[in-house]
């Protein structure tokens, strides 16, 4: 199911003008900042189907770098985030995309900084209810709704084992869980949906198992 | 879990319990919050929906300029004594407009379930608790019956613009008032099935074609007429009158309808009213500089 709570149908509390391309934009645009770990220096957003047709009449554009800022969907900043940014020094580029994507309010938005970059795939699909489905060329499926872990890691096995064996023996319940790689035996990722916040030392033992390269953490 | 409405209607049948009722435990079980925190969540989307329909009903201007004031027109209208229409029906419009005014002003509110459907719930709800004179808790479970016949539709169908139409936005949005106002009014949980089928098809196959892709226009209106049609709908049932086609078949048929409607009317601002000479003109006057400079 698509939609799990009576709040995803009453709710969210937001500025206008849209659900999906203002609500779910800014959503999109916070699970990014979220992944990136902090505000970046540079945003760039690839907008496609009606987000690019109709992205202005609806503050798609400021609800995206409202998100990228840290705004949550009813925050009165979001009108004037695109001033706040350059205030904020944060260079943002948007790109109207022409390709036709599967899902009509599609979003890729690339985020860098002198230390890294972040490529993330968002789609708002009604109601203010978004799903990332790609993370760095990493198909997956996150609501950004519930505390998650981003392993990345090796494609062998007893990695995944390895993962759940700590996060059981500190009695962390897994709500949803998948494991995807681009190529077979070479990087893997696992998403790994939780109850509640992981702990800092116990996401340390998990990244320093064997084979695991990488830890994103993501909380609301 | 409940997946239609034939087995929210059967639950609720079998416990002897309101929809709404339903909508909490389940909540409760998905969540693991109690009942007393989901309601308090459930009051303050109420508080922001009292304060919404309040600020718009002193009167805003949108952005754009295209909407706004309606509202007002309206409650001056029903004060001077003349209406045709009914007190109740076109208080629920006014409101109904007032939230979506707030909403192109780029306002707070609550979207129920979508922002440019946020009117319609909240509108009728204001407008018939003149009449049924409901306690705080009778009006937090409004919304909870509301949210229940919503999340069906979202789940089986959509409620998106751009995946279905206005049929998935103002349709869903005025079948789960309709359903609600049915439960409010004391009518059983078989009746708001009925009431949200007889209110959604008669939304069937509506486009979404937003001009200058702006929710103001015709979204402002249709949630105006989506209040009307729910609390029309809602009377039928409560008269006892079924719909020939059950509820969730109706809904599935609103699916397939989204599914086979032309990009062009699924909020892409490149059909419909849209397209209209005048919807050309108001787009150009209010982006032509911007959209020159893109393309």
């Amino acid at each position: 199911m698509k939609y799990r709570s009576a709040f995803d149908i009453i709710g969210p509390v937001m500025i206008g003008p849209s659900s999906s391309h203002t609500a779910g934009a800014a959503r999109i645009g916070r699970v990014a900042r979220t992944l990136f770990g902090y505000q970046p220096q540079k945003a760039v957003i690839h907008l496609y189907g009606s987000f690019a047709e109709t992205y202005k009449g609806h503050g798609t554009d400021v609800a995206i770098v409202g998100g990228l800022l840290d705004f949550d969907t009813f925050d009165e900043r979001i009108p004037t985030s695109l001033q706040l940014a350059k205030k904020a020094n944060m260079e943002v580029e948007f790109v109207v995309e022409r390709t036709v994507t599967d899902h009509p309010n599609t979003v890729r938005i690339k985020l860098y900084d002198e230390q890294k970059e972040l490529e993330v795939v968002g789609i708002s699909i009604g109601g203010g209810t978004i799903e990332i489905t790609e993370l760095n060329s990493f198909q997956l499926k996150l609501s950004g709704e519930n505390p998650a872990i981003l392993v990345v890691h090796n494609d062998q096995f007893g990695v995944v084992s390895a993962v759940t064996t700590v996060m059981a023996q500190n009695e962390i319940n897994i709500s949803h869980m998948e494991v995807s790689r681009k190529e077979k035996g070479k990087m893997a990722m696992m998403v790994i949906e939780v109850d509640q916040k992981i702990p800092a030392e116990v996401l340390k033992e998990i990244e320093g198992l064997p084979n695991v390269t990488q830890i994103i953490q993501m909380v609301e | 879990m409940f997946r239609n409405v034939a087995e929210l209607v059967e639950l609720a049948e079998k416990k002897q319990v309101k929809i709404a009722e339903v909508m909490i435990e389940q909540e409760m079980e998905i969540t693991g919050l109690t009942r007393e925190e989901i309601i308090a969540k459930m009051e303050h989307n109420l508080v922001v929906m009292e304060q919404a329909v309040e600020r718009g009903l002193k009167g805003v201007t949108s952005v754009s300029g295209l909407t706004g004031g309606d509202s007002v027109l309206l409650q001056n209208y029903i004060k001077s004594g003349k209406s045709l229409g009914g007190d109740i029906l076109l208080d629920a419009v006014s409101k109904a407009m007032a939230t979506n005014e707030v909403n192109a002003a780029m306002g707070v509110i609550c979207a129920t379930p979508t922002a440019g459907s946020a009117g319609v719930v909240p509108g009728t709800l204001f407008a018939v608790k003149e009449k049924l004179n409901p306690t705080r808790m009778e009006m937090i479970e409004y919304l909870f019956t509301a949210a229940a016949f919503g999340f069906v539709v979202a789940n089986n169908a959509s409620i998106s613009g751009a995946a279905g139409g206005c049929q998935a936005e103002v349709g869903s949005a005025s079948g789960m008032a309709a359903a609600a106002i049915v439960e409010m009014a004391g009518g059983t949980p078989s009746q708001c099935a009925e009431a949200m089928a007889i209110t959604l098809k008669n939304m069937l196959g509506l486009v979404c074609d937003p001009v200058a892709g702006l929710v103001e226009v015709p979204c402002v209106k249709r949630n105006a007429m989506g209040a009307s049609n729910a609390i029309t709908a809602a009377d039928m049932a409560l008269a006892g009158i079924k719909s020939r086609i059950p509820c969730d078949e109706v809904i599935h048929s609103m699916y397939l309808i989204g599914q086979t409607m032309p990009t062009a009317l699924r909020e892409t601002a490149k059909g419909g009213l849209a397209a209209t000479p005048t919807g050309k003109r108001l787009e150009a006057e209010i982006f032509g500089r911007q959209k020159q400079m893109q393309s």
